[in-house]
């Protein structure tokens, strides 16, 4: 095993399954990496579908297309699979193929854990999305699953159940995995604080997963016994407490809406400098930044509970700890900014995406700080405003650094360089109906417009008609970067081995497309 | 040590740790009663008691409405009255009235919820049937006081407040309400 092969050059004693087992038995970190991005993008479409089907049913006032039971269950599913289907494994995609050769390892430390923690996926989400055909339908009582209602539910309650701890075991162990990886397995003479920033971001979210899903796992599994076992944990008729559930369940909740973030600051960190051709403002303050909101990020769950009950006292401790964030977060806009100041820049879509990131994530940050404000917390709660703002930071931020990042490599891992004209269309679309969809929404928050509620008043109906243009325009625009993927796997220009000037990490002294097999013999880095 | 030897290393205290945080969410649980028995929150089965002495606020009344329900147990449960004026400060005793209408013996548990939710500070309550489970044998009739006092410190624009009971049958998890009150 020491030559450096292409994969279709067969090697004596290494044995490449042909076809589907191919796909089924692979421990490559590279062929892994594709198979959880390809899974992410395909659950996009779906939770999009969804996302659609919402705001078709809100194009008008009054009830068209779904029922309102269907439609509490679709509001709930969008929200599940987004998350644990979409945004966690395509971080995780590109945690497989970038670090291992970013730090110059020839693959990640447990090849085989890492084909099972893959292969959780397809099960947990057919599980997932086979729930709308149980009696009882999907699980309808929105993506936190908060009893009493989720201790009421049919059994499809259940298989979403199920499907979360599948999704919980098998990112446990994709972080065992990149932990030990980026701790172990690092080229010599790359210590930590040369590492590059995605790395970095990666590693601290790999220790908040394991911190924080393992919590989830024992909410849910409690909600299960719940369920089925006669236990009482949140039962308030057997002397239980739903609202204890909130307590748990935020305290996994909020770390992982860092966990969806910090990866997307990682990419935003490589991309930036590339194409400023200026090293990043700040390195180690970004480090220490990251680690910062990594650990507020567990102390400031229950402002997601404000109007839950609470003492005064709590409230203001949760409200402060949240505001508290917003000074490392603001360390990083600032060093990106920074790093773009009198910089040569050129604005490729990898760099369009980036820029885009940093000015909506910019405005979602803004409107997540009012809304740590107990008292506008209290009136803007479970309204549109709250829709706003975390799809200004989940779409606008997790999404948009996915884009670019996706971009940024896709020369790397395929070879090809992509469809400048096409990604750059997808950009500018997406920048338009994304606002389009979402801006208004604060708008509707403000008025009073309830979230997760299939009808609504008529002075609502212009801005919900522009939203659901606005989201229908997006959604198409997806398929638009699903044609310049698969255009750019078949073909085009021939990238070059480091096709951004500016690009400085170790991937790029890799050909393109990266050999199947990268430093098997680890490059010094000085 | 050999990469191999690190590696299982690192991945051993990690799923160490896994293991441990997996048994922090259920430790949560006792952990979140504790602070809520610290903080004065949340103690229902407790009942209140008087450390000083309150002046009766003769300057006012507040009118008290009793409300009474049952969830998916077969009992008929009401007040003896429907409301009662008080004064802030005045001890008073209310009475409720519950039937078993099966012929089967039923555990229930009352769960009280006041409106507005700022009378929960202000409302003392010294005796109640619903700091214990009811046993309630086939087609029995019981009567059962509920003793409390408006604190004066309930603000003067409340005059009208709503305190409400549910009965929630106890099925084979009596146990744990017991060991709810006897801990309290």
């Amino acid at each position: 095993m020491a030559a450096v092969h292409d994969h279709d050059v067969g090697h004596a004693h290494d044995h490449h399954p042909s076809g589907m087992m191919r796909w089924m038995m692979t421990t490559n970190h590279k062929d892994i990496g594709s198979m959880y991005l390809w899974f992410s993008f395909i659950m996009f479409l779906t939770g999009g579908v969804m996302a659609l089907t919402i705001r078709a049913e809100l194009f008008q006032p009054g009830i068209q297309i779904v029922q309102p039971e269907f439609f509490n269950q679709l509001t709930t599913m969008h929200g599940l699979v987004m998350v644990f289907g979409a945004i966690m494994p395509a971080f995780v995609g590109f945690a497989n193929w970038q670090i291992p050769m970013m730090i110059g390892a020839p693959d990640m430390a447990f090849a085989r854990m890492n084909n099972w923690s893959f292969w959780l996926l397809p099960p947990a989400a057919l599980l997932l999305t086979a729930s709308f055909f149980v009696p009882g339908g999907a699980p309808a009582g929105g993506w936190t699953i908060y009893p009493p209602l989720s201790v009421q539910m049919g059994m499809g309650m259940d298989m979403a159940i199920f499907a979360l701890h599948i999704m919980g075991a098998s990112s446990i162990m994709g972080s065992i995995n990149i932990i030990t990886t980026i701790l172990n397995m690092r080229a010599p003479g790359m210590t930590l604080m040369k590492m590059p920033l995605f790395v970095w971001t990666w590693l601290i979210t790999a220790y908040l997963l394991v911190m924080v899903m393992p919590v989830l796992a024992g909410a849910v599994t409690m909600l299960l016994t719940d369920r089925n076992f006669g236990t009482n944990f949140f039962n308030a008729a057997g002397g239980g407490d739903p609202v204890m559930f909130q307590h748990i369940f935020w305290f996994f909740g909020h770390p992982e809406v860092y966990i969806m973030i910090l990866p997307a600051f990682g990419i935003v960190s490589e991309i930036i400098p590339t194409f400023a051709r200026k090293p990043l403002f700040g390195y180690s303050s970004m480090v220490y930044a990251t680690a910062s909101i990594a650990i507020l990020s567990c102390i400031v769950w229950a402002h997601h509970m404000f109007t839950a009950g609470m003492p005064v006292t709590g409230q203001l401790f949760f409200m402060y700890a949240t505001m508290l964030i917003a000074i490392p977060t603001g360390v990083k806009v600032f060093n990106w900014t920074a790093t773009m100041w009198r910089g040569s820049m050129t604005f490729e879509t990898p760099m369009l995406f980036a820029i885009g990131f940093i000015f909506l994530f910019t405005v979602g940050g803004f409107s997540g700080v009012i809304c740590a404000i107990v008292p506008i917390d209290i009136q803007v709660q479970d309204t549109y405003y709250v829709i706003a703002h975390f799809h200004y930071v989940l779409v606008s931020g997790a999404l948009f650094g996915i884009f670019g990042g996706a971009y940024y490599w896709l020369p790397k891992w395929t070879g090809h360089m992509y469809d400048e004209t096409l990604g750059k269309w997808h950009f500018w679309l997406s920048m338009f109906f994304f606002n389009l969809t979402f801006f208004v929404q604060h708008f509707l928050g403000l008025a009073g417009m309830p979230r997760r509620i299939p009808d609504y008043a008529l002075q609502f109906a212009d801005f919900n008609m522009i939203s659901s243009i606005g989201a229908f325009g997006f959604g198409f625009t997806q398929l638009l970067f699903l044609y310049v993927v698969l255009k750019c796997i078949r073909g085009g220009v021939k990238a070059p081995a480091s096709p951004w000037e500016g690009a400085k990490t170790l991937e790029w002294t890799l050909p393109s497309p990266a050999p199947y097999h990268s430093f098997e013999t680890p490059p010094v880095v000085r | 040590m050999s990469v191999v030897q690190a590696n299982s290393v690192v991945m051993r205290k990690l799923l160490i740790f896994t293991v441990v945080m997996f048994g922090f969410g259920f430790a949560l649980v006792p952990f979140y009663e504790k602070i809520c028995e610290i903080a004065g929150i949340n103690n229902l089965l407790q009942a209140d008691t008087l450390t000083t002495n309150t002046q009766v606020d003769t300057s006012r009344w507040v009118t008290v409405e009793l409300d009474a329900n049952t969830r998916g147990l077969p009992w008929q449960f009401k007040p003896l009255q429907s409301s009662l004026r008080v004064r802030p400060g005045e001890l008073v005793q209310v009475m409720y009235e519950v039937r078993n209408n099966s012929d089967r013996e039923v555990n229930g548990q009352a769960i009280p919820s006041y409106s507005p939710q700022l009378l929960a500070k202000h409302l003392k309550k010294l005796e109640c049937f619903c700091f214990s489970k009811q046993v309630l044998k086939p087609n029995e009739t019981r009567q059962m006081p509920v003793q409390f006092m408006i604190e004066p410190g309930l603000p003067i624009d409340y005059d009208t407040v709503t305190i409400s009971y549910t009965f929630f049958e106890l099925g084979n998890n009596a146990a744990i309400i017991d060991n709810n009150a006897s801990r309290s």
